[in-house]
Parts: C-alpha cells; structure tokens; sequence
C-alpha cells in the first residue's frame, strides 16, 4: 500500500450519495433546442463559424477557439442552427451570454469522423492538437481547457500524474458511475495523457467511499502500471491541492501551478473524453450529469447532450416543481443557485441538484460570531476564516490578504461548521472580488500616473533642446558676428573653415549611419522585450486560467494588446530592415567630400594668385577689401540698430566698425607710403 | 418560476451557537451539584438569580441598543455568563453583590464593547473582578464545607441572598487562604490541623474540581471546543507548582496536585479560559493562551495578594491575546513551499 497524507482540517457533511449511485447511467435523449454557450470554459469565449439556418451534423465544428487558452465548440447533434445570441446561462452572476442554438432534428447524423488506430506512433504536438480540435475542458467543474493543462514543457519533468476520482461533493455521483461503467476508458485515457506527459507514475485518487468503482478500476488497471490510490473519505480531498497533498505529501506553493512540485492533475471524466477524441475521433458534445435531491422521483445519472436545459433534464427525472424552490448546478458544497430551469448543461456540469425545503434547509440569519475557531480547525487551507471574515467585514483588505485571502478555495467547509451560520464564504467573495477591483484601479491610476509622467518629461526635454537650440543660435550668431569682424586678420580661415565644415559633414554623415544602425538594433530590441512580456503575460494567463482566478479576463486583454504590439514592433521592425537594405549603397558620399576638396583647392589657388602680386598691389587690394568690410559693417551696423537688435550684438558690431576703421586707416598710410618709396 | 439565489454551501452542519451555549451550561451541571452537596445551596441560589438578573440586563441593554431581543436572547450566552459567575461567586452571596457583578458583566464588559462577539474580555470574570476589588470582605468569605460546619437549608439560602441582615453564614478561609497564610508549618502539619483541607486539596474543592473535569472532558468530546487551551494550562500550572514544590516545607507554595484541584482550576480550565471570545483564535495561540494562564495563576496565587488567581489570570492573558494572535498565524497551505522555494 502506498502511503497517503493527510491535509489539515475538513468535514463530513452527510454524503447522500446512495440515491443517484442505484441505476446504471441513462441516456438522456435528444430535446428539440440545444443552447450552446460560446464560453463553457475557462479563457476567451470561442467564435461561431456556423450562420443562422446552417445545417449542421453531429460533431461538426460550430465554433473555433479564439486564442491559445480557449475550446472549440461542437454541434451535439444534427440540426439547424435556429440563432446566435444571448441567452441566459447557469454562471454564478446569473447573466446571459452569447449562444450558439441549434434546432435538432432527431437524426443525430454523425459528421465524418475517426480516430487514431495507434495515438503512439503520433507526434506529441498532434495528440495536443487532437484534443484541443475535441473541444475538451476540466469537466471536474472548473473547466479550464484540458490542452493547455497538459502542455507542459518536457523540461517541467512531471514526476506524478494524477487522475481524480475522488468526487468529495455529497449527493454528486457522476464520477462514480463513469469508474463503475467506464473504467477501462479511463484507464485508456490515463495512459494518453501519461503518454503526453511522461509522467514517472500514473495515480488514480479515489475516496473509499466508492468500493465499486475501486474495484472496477482496479480490474481494468491490471498490468497497466496505473495505481488506485484509495484513502479516506473527507471533504474537500477532491481539491486539486488537497488532493496532490494527500497522494504526494507535496503542497503547491501559493500562488503555483501543480506543475510547479512535478504534477499534473486530471479528472477522470477529462480523461475519458481526452480517450474519446483520440480513439474514436469523437469530440467533447455530451457529459455524465447527476440528477438528484428530493425534487425528483428519480434521481440517477444521465449522459446528456451538452446544451441540453435544465429543465428538459429534470423532467426526465420525474421533476416535482412543488417539492423544490432552488436548483443547485454542482454539489451542495460549492454549487451555485440558477436563476431558470431552462439554462443549458456545460462541459462542467456534473450536478443538478434539486433538493426540498426540508433538505437543504434556507440558511437562518446569522449570529455573532462568537470566534470559536471551528471554522479554523476545519479551513483544508490552514487559514483562519474568522479572521477573514472580520477583516472583510470591516473592508481591511490589505490585513485580508496578509492572512492569505487569496489562498481560499472556496471550498465551503468554514461555513458549514460555522455555528453561528455566518456566510462565510460569501464574504471572501465579495472580498476577493474588490480587491482585484481596486488593484485594478490602483494598476490603472499608475498607467495614467506613468504616462502623466512621461508625457512631462518629454515636455521638458522638448523645452529644454528647444532653449538650448535658441542659445547655441544665438552664440553662434555672435560667433559669426565676431568672426566677420576678426576675418580680414587671417587669411588662412575660409581655407580652415572649408576644411572644418568637410569634416563635420562627414562626421555627421558617419553618425547618420550610426544612427541608422541604433535604430534598428532598437527596433530588434522592442521586438524582443515585447516577446518577452508576451510570454510571462500568457503564462501569467494560464496560470490563472487554472487557478479559476478572477483575473483572467483582464489578462487576457493584457494578453492581446502585448500580442498587438508584438505585431506592430516586429513590422516596423521589418520595415526598417528594408529600408536599410534599399539605401545600402549611398551614391550621395562622395559629393560632399569633393566638395570641400574644391574649396580647398579655390583657397589655395586664391592663396597662390596672391603670392605673385606686388606689394603695393597687395596693399591697395587690402584697402580696398578693407574699405569694402567696412561699409559692410557700417550698414549691418546701421541695420541692426534700426532693427534694435541685442546690445552685445550691436557693441560687437560697433567694436567691429571701430577696428576696422583703424585697420583702414592704417593700411591707407600703408598704402601711401609704399606709394611714396 | 421563481427560484431562489443563494450562494454555496447550502449545506450547514448541526452546530449552533446556542447549541453551543446549552452543551456548556449542561456541563456545569456535575460541578453544581457537588458544590450544593458540600456547600448547600448557596451556589444555586446564587445562580438562579444570577440568570434572573441577567436576561433582564440583557433584554434592557438589547431594548437600549434597539436589536431584536428574541433572536439575540435565544443564543444563551447571557445565560452562561450568569451561571459562570453564579458559580464563582461565594455561597450565600447577597442579591446586591449578584446584581452588581451582572450588571458589570453584561452591561460594562459585553454590550458597552458591541455585544457578544465583539468583548475583549471575558464577561463572568470582569464581574468577579468588579466585586472582588470592590466588596473584598463579602468575596473572600467562602461558606464552610459539609461535615466541618452545619450547612444551612434552602430557605436560609434564600434568605441569605435577599435578607442578607438576617443570616449570619458559617464562612471559613478556605484552603488557597490557609495555605497563603501559612508561614510556620509544614505541609503535613498544615493538612493535620485545618479539617477543611480534606484529603489533597480541600473538602469539596476536590470533588467539584473534578467534577468540573468532567464536564470539561464531555464538552471536549463534544467538539464545543478544541483541548489545547485548558491542557496548556493545566500542564503549565502543574509543571510551575512542581518546580516550586520543595517536598513540603513551610515556604512550599503547595503540590502540583493541590493547585490542579483547589480553587477554581478545573473550572478555569474548561469553563472560563475556552469562552472562544476572548481567547486566541489559532490553535497554536491558544496553547499559548492557557500555558500562560497556567503560569499567572501559579504566581499570583503564591506571589500575589489574592489567594485564587483565575480571573486575574484570565483577564490578563484577553490583553494579551491579541498580540499571541498576531504571532501564531497559522503558515496556510503551499506558503512553507514557496518559502523553501526562495531558499
Ligand atoms: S465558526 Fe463561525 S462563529 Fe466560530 S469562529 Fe468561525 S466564524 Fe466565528
Ligand atoms: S472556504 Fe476558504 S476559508 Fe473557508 S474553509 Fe474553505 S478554504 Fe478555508
């Protein structure tokens, strides 16, 4: 016998198991209208490739995936599409959502379809794709899409596969049955995903309430290597934690995927859907639904069609209206009220429970709490839920979470011990629900506040180049106007200044190349970053996609818009590449260097010209350029201070005008003395 | 078709808080009436009118605070407070004294902090500290056992209670006084001289301490409440005692035997330090909780200036709970891992 754990806390709430475990499942029949939610799982809701009127066949793919973390949807039967809009659908929220509607046909006619003879000799990535193409999701009741969950990289090294059949709800036999009547497929189907996963062992987990079952599994595993775990009946060990902690002894960290300690975990009926898709080719259009309570004379296990309603299920039940005034979908533990019979069955409902008044009596208002710590003893995640409780009473939701709010399943048992009958759970709820509210805020205001931020910097800096453009015009003004006056000293500057600007424009050419090249390592950069972000987003995604968090839609919306920009980073990215490619041989270049060489040469021609002349020529040449620059100065002067131009710029003109008076003054005595010799 | 909403579980387990509060007060049963036996029947007189007393401050403080009396009165715990402090109180206590530590039990330490639920401290044992520093004379008075004194009848106990001029009780130092006294004889001598000792820890006291075990015990087995507060304290008080105990000299400050079963130990352990109200909240908090309950109660009665200590005792460690509260969170599940994970 292998050694099993136990996990802290949980209850025994009367099992009321033996009403729906006495017949043998049920067919449920085809209604006239199946209403086909487009999101019977955890991520994006798929989208309808079927129109209004189509026919369509039974198996027929009547909506894709839209994304990685979604599930086709399949037509259960052969009929017409009769619309697609929103219904009302079972979800806690008790809201409508868009729906695919088929009116039936009673044919049932199969689309064409098969299987896989031999799903070894197949690629991993193409029994992934199988069932993913089936449409399957947790049918344990999360429904988070099976594919994705067992995706998991080689190198994760999954040392346990587990396969739950615990089934620790009361009154919910739908497992049972299946481990009864099916278990050579699950067998089947645990061998497929152990084939998927290579996993080191194959566990099967089952409470030992369920001796049949077990005994049944245990014949169909014989020589197979699975191993039928069984261990004692306890509520809630069909916890995917629980669970893992009592076949591993290995808690799941916080806030972790069971990947994270080497397991992956299953449901059995996901197991026999996942053997379905791939032996015989049938994708996910019908499940195994309990019905049972007092609300009905015949409470059992049906196989029915997937959209079949409430309300046609229980009537095939024998369903007395008068006994029962609240439908629970799932088990009394964590089961949701539906606001109308005539919701459809999902993938992940494995219950209807219809029970009387006196059954599941109406909780009576709640006491004091009188913090007597048996919600404590029997929390299976070791928190203290009356704490919570006070702490989300009194909306401290920062002490909330310190007491690890967030590591509450949900699971029901703090409130049933609770003798005070205090609605716990109802309180984490709403606590939990407000705090991804305001961290939603908080992330939104801190965008703002970022973008707010960057957009003030930007601002600044644009400022500020512009100020430091204005200065460095203006001193290169002064610049110039110093150098007009100091030019008639120096001959060699338009020689150097030609020689100069060469240089820099070639610097600057050199860097426009540069930066050419910066600009597509950035490009390379974002796409990269980007990618990055992209995939700890989708991996943030799946993972709260399995944890049933709340977060996921806007994940998901964090999801898509890093996937846009993905999208935008590597186009330009592309586009710039070709451009790059396109200007590769720059004809330009050489133009400017020839251009400052032929200054040069004109200087130096000039400078060469000057040498053969006379003194006296050279001296009268000097006046007279002299002179010449003078005036030039005297009307720029003159037009500065009409212009009423800065004052430097006017003294520097006016200092000019003065030198270069002297200048003129001295090369006329110059000149008239070599005149005179 | 209209169906109703709730949201899950819908389904509820049997406990209720005043099936809670009836599962103590029927534990107290078997102390009460080794208590009426040895000391006639003072003790219910006192808790008749205890209870009296108290659902009529109760109803006033409810009427006062404008709640709906039926709901809140149907969950006894008025009722236990009175019957608690009916039995801490001295036989043949007067009605005003009764009165005075009801009305500071339900008034001042219950519904002045919001009601059941929400009072730091326990309500009984606020009342017996009320008296015990206002009225030292008339609390500390304590009725001689059957056999050393003449015990009075049911109508001498009634007119103890309400004519309290005209009833001259027999009282007695009981034997925590007597051992507190003693500064000159050795235990065996002091055992020898003062019948009331009896044969461990006082007539009476012995057999009510045990009998209030019982109770304890059945409550345990009930689930009213876990074992890990009175057991820490027992076992803290008895391990002090035994440290302290010099094999019997006139300085001992008494065996681990006699403090577990005089005085109000048993009854402390399983009557007044589990009121879940006022104690820690986690396990492990709570067997902090009684170990130093255990601890104060040994010191006070031998270092301090009254000879039983539970209340005190009690009242100190609801200051404290808070902070054990604050030390003792439980680690939740998958928090241990990731922490070895950062390691
Ligand atoms: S079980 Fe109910 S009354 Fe008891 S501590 Fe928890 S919340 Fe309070
Ligand atoms: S619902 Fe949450 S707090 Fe209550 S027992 Fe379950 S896990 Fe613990």
């Amino acid at each position: 016998m292998r050694q099993v754990y136990d996990f802290h806390g949980g209850i025994h709430p009367p099992e009321n198991k033996h009403q729906s475990i006495a017949a043998p499942i049920a067919d449920a029949g085809i209604p006239e209208e199946l209403v086909l939610p487009l999101a019977q799982h955890i991520g994006a809701p798929a989208i309808p490739v079927v129109e209004i009127g189509q026919k369509v066949l039974k198996g027929q793919l009547i909506a894709e995936p839209a994304g990685f973390v979604s599930v086709p949807l399949h037509a259960p039967t052969s009929g017409t599409v009769s619309a697609i809009e929103d219904r009302q659908i079972a979800h806690p929220s008790g809201h409508s959502a868009r729906c695919v509607v088929i009116a039936t046909d009673g044919k049932d006619e199969w689309i064409d379809h098969s299987g896989l003879a031999d799903y070894k000799s197949v690629d991993r990535s193409e029994l992934l794709t199988i069932i993913r193409n089936a449409g399957i999701a947790g049918m344990g009741g999360a429904g988070f899409p099976t594919a994705v969950k067992l995706s998991v990289k080689a190198e994760v090294g999954i040392e346990t596969l587990i396969l739950n059949g615990t089934e620790c709800e009361p009154y919910i036999t739908a497992d049972d049955i299946l481990m009864r009547e099916r278990a050579e497929q699950i067998i089947e189907g645990a061998q497929i995903i152990a084939h998927l996963v290579q996993p080191d062992e194959i566990l099967i987990g089952v409470e030992d309430n369920k001796p049949e079952g077990i005994a049944a599994l245990q014949t169909a595993a014989e020589g197979t290597g699975v191993e039928i775990v069984v261990f004692p009946t306890k509520y809630p060990s069909g916890g995917e934690k629980q669970l893992i902690e009592i076949l591993t002894g290995k808690q799941v960290p916080s806030g972790g995927l069971p990947s994270a300690v080497g397991v992956v975990c299953q449901n059995i009926g996901s197991a026999v859907a996942v053997r379905d898709a791939v032996i015989d080719g049938r994708p996910l259009i019908s499940r195994i639904t309990t019905v049972t309570g007092e609300g009905v004379n015949d409470p059992r296990n049906y196989e029915v069609l997937l959209g079949s309603s409430l309300a046609y299920l229980l009537e095939q039940a024998d369903y007395q209206t008068n006994k029962n005034k609240r439908l629970i979908m799932g088990g009394p533990m964590m089961g949701f009220t539906v606001p109308d019979a005539h919701v459809p069955i999902v993938k992940t409902t494995n219950c209807v429970l219809a029970p009387a008044e006196t059954e599941l009596p109406a909780p009576p208002p709640a006491q004091a709490c009188i913090r007597c710590g048996m919600c404590a003893e029997a929390c299976p995640a070791s928190l203290l839920p009356q704490q919570l409780f006070w702490f989300s009473q009194g909306k401290e939701f920062e002490k909330a979470e310190q007491h690890n709010l967030f590591d509450c399943i949900e699971c029901g048992a703090c409130s049933f011990v609770c003798p005070s009958n205090i609605p716990l759970v109802q309180y984490y709820r709403a606590a939990k629900a407000e705090v991804v509210q305001l961290r939603k805020d908080a992330e939104k205001s801190e965008h703002s506040r970022i973008r707010f931020e960057a957009r003030q910097t930007r601002l600044e800096r644009e400022d500020a180049e512009k100020e430091a453009k204005r200065a460095a015009r203006k001193k290169a003004a002064e610049e110039k106007a110093r150098l007009a006056a100091e030019q008639g000293s120096t001959e060699e500057d338009p020689i150097q200044a030609a020689i100069e600007r060469a240089k820099a424009k070639k610097a600057a050419q050199a860097e426009g190349s540069n930066s050419a090249e910066s600009a597509g390592e950035k490009l390379e950069k974002a796409v990269v970053t980007t990618r990055k972000r992209l995939d700890t987003a989708t991996a943030k995604l799946t993972a709260a996609k399995e944890d049933g968090s709340d977060l996921v839609d806007a994940l998901q919306t964090g999801v898509d818009k890093t996937r846009a920009k993905l999208e935008a980073a590597e186009k330009a990215l592309r586009e710039h590449q070709h451009a790059a490619t396109t200007k590769e041989q720059p004809t330009e270049e050489a133009k400017p260097i020839d251009a400052a060489q032929v200054a040069i040469k004109k200087a130096m021609a000039a400078r060469v010209a000057d040498a053969d002349k006379s003194p006296e020529e050279k001296a009268r040449e000097a006046l007279q350029k002299l002179e010449a620059r003078l005036q030039k100065s005297e009307a720029r002067l003159a037009q500065g201070k009409a212009a009423g131009e800065e004052e430097k710029i006017i003294t520097a003109l006016e200092s000019t005008v003065e030198r270069l008076r002297e200048k003129v003054a001295q090369a006329q005595s110059q000149a008239n003395e070599t005149e005179v010799s | 078709m209209a169906l109703m909403r709730i949201t899950s579980p819908h389904a509820h387990g049997p406990m209720s808080t005043a099936r809670v509060m009836q599962n103590v007060l029927l534990a107290t049963v078997p102390g009460v009436i080794v208590l009426t036996h040895f000391f006639g029947f003072g003790t219910l007189v006192n808790i008749i009118w205890a209870s009296i007393l108290a659902l009529a401050f109760e109803a006033l403080a409810l009427r006062l605070r404008k709640r709906p009396l039926g709901f809140y009165l149907g969950d006894y715990s008025a009722l236990v407070t009175a019957v608690l402090l009916g039995i801490a109180l001295p036989p043949y206590s007067p009605w005003w004294l009764i009165a005075v530590g009801i009305a500071s039990s339900i008034l001042l330490a219950k519904h002045l902090y919001g009601g059941l639920g929400y009072n730091p401290f326990n309500p009984a044992m606020v009342g017996y500290v009320v008296l015990l520093i206002s009225f030292p004379v008339q609390m500390s008075s304590w009725a001689a056992p059957r056999g050393v004194g003449e015990l009075p009848g049911l109508l001498d106990a009634l007119q103890a209670c309400f004519t309290p001029g005209n009833f001259d009780a027999v009282t007695m130092a009981t034997p925590l006084d007597l051992l507190k006294q003693n500064n000159s004889l050795l235990m065996d001598d002091l055992w020898q001289q003062n019948a009331q000792f009896g044969r461990w820890a006082g007539i009476g006291w012995e057999w009510a301490s045990l009998a209030f075990l019982a109770g304890g015990l059945w409550l345990l087995y009930q689930r009213v409440f876990t074992w890990h507060a009175p057991i820490a304290m027992l076992v803290a008080l008895a391990l002090t005692a035994a440290l302290f105990y010099d094999g019997g000299s006139s300085a001992s400050g008494g065996s681990p035997l006699f403090h577990l079963l005089s005085g109000a130990t048993m009854f402390g352990a399983f009557f007044i330090i589990t009121d879940p109200v006022s104690s820690a909240v986690s396990t492990r908090g709570r067997l902090v909780f009684g170990a130093l309950i255990g601890l104060l109660v040994y010191l006070i009665r031998v270092y301090g200036n009254y000879p039983d200590a539970v209340a005190f005792a009690v009242l100190i460690m609801n200051f404290a709970a808070p902070f054990i509260d604050q030390y003792t969170q439980p680690r939740s599940y998958g928090h241990a891992a990731r922490r070895e994970d950062n390691e």
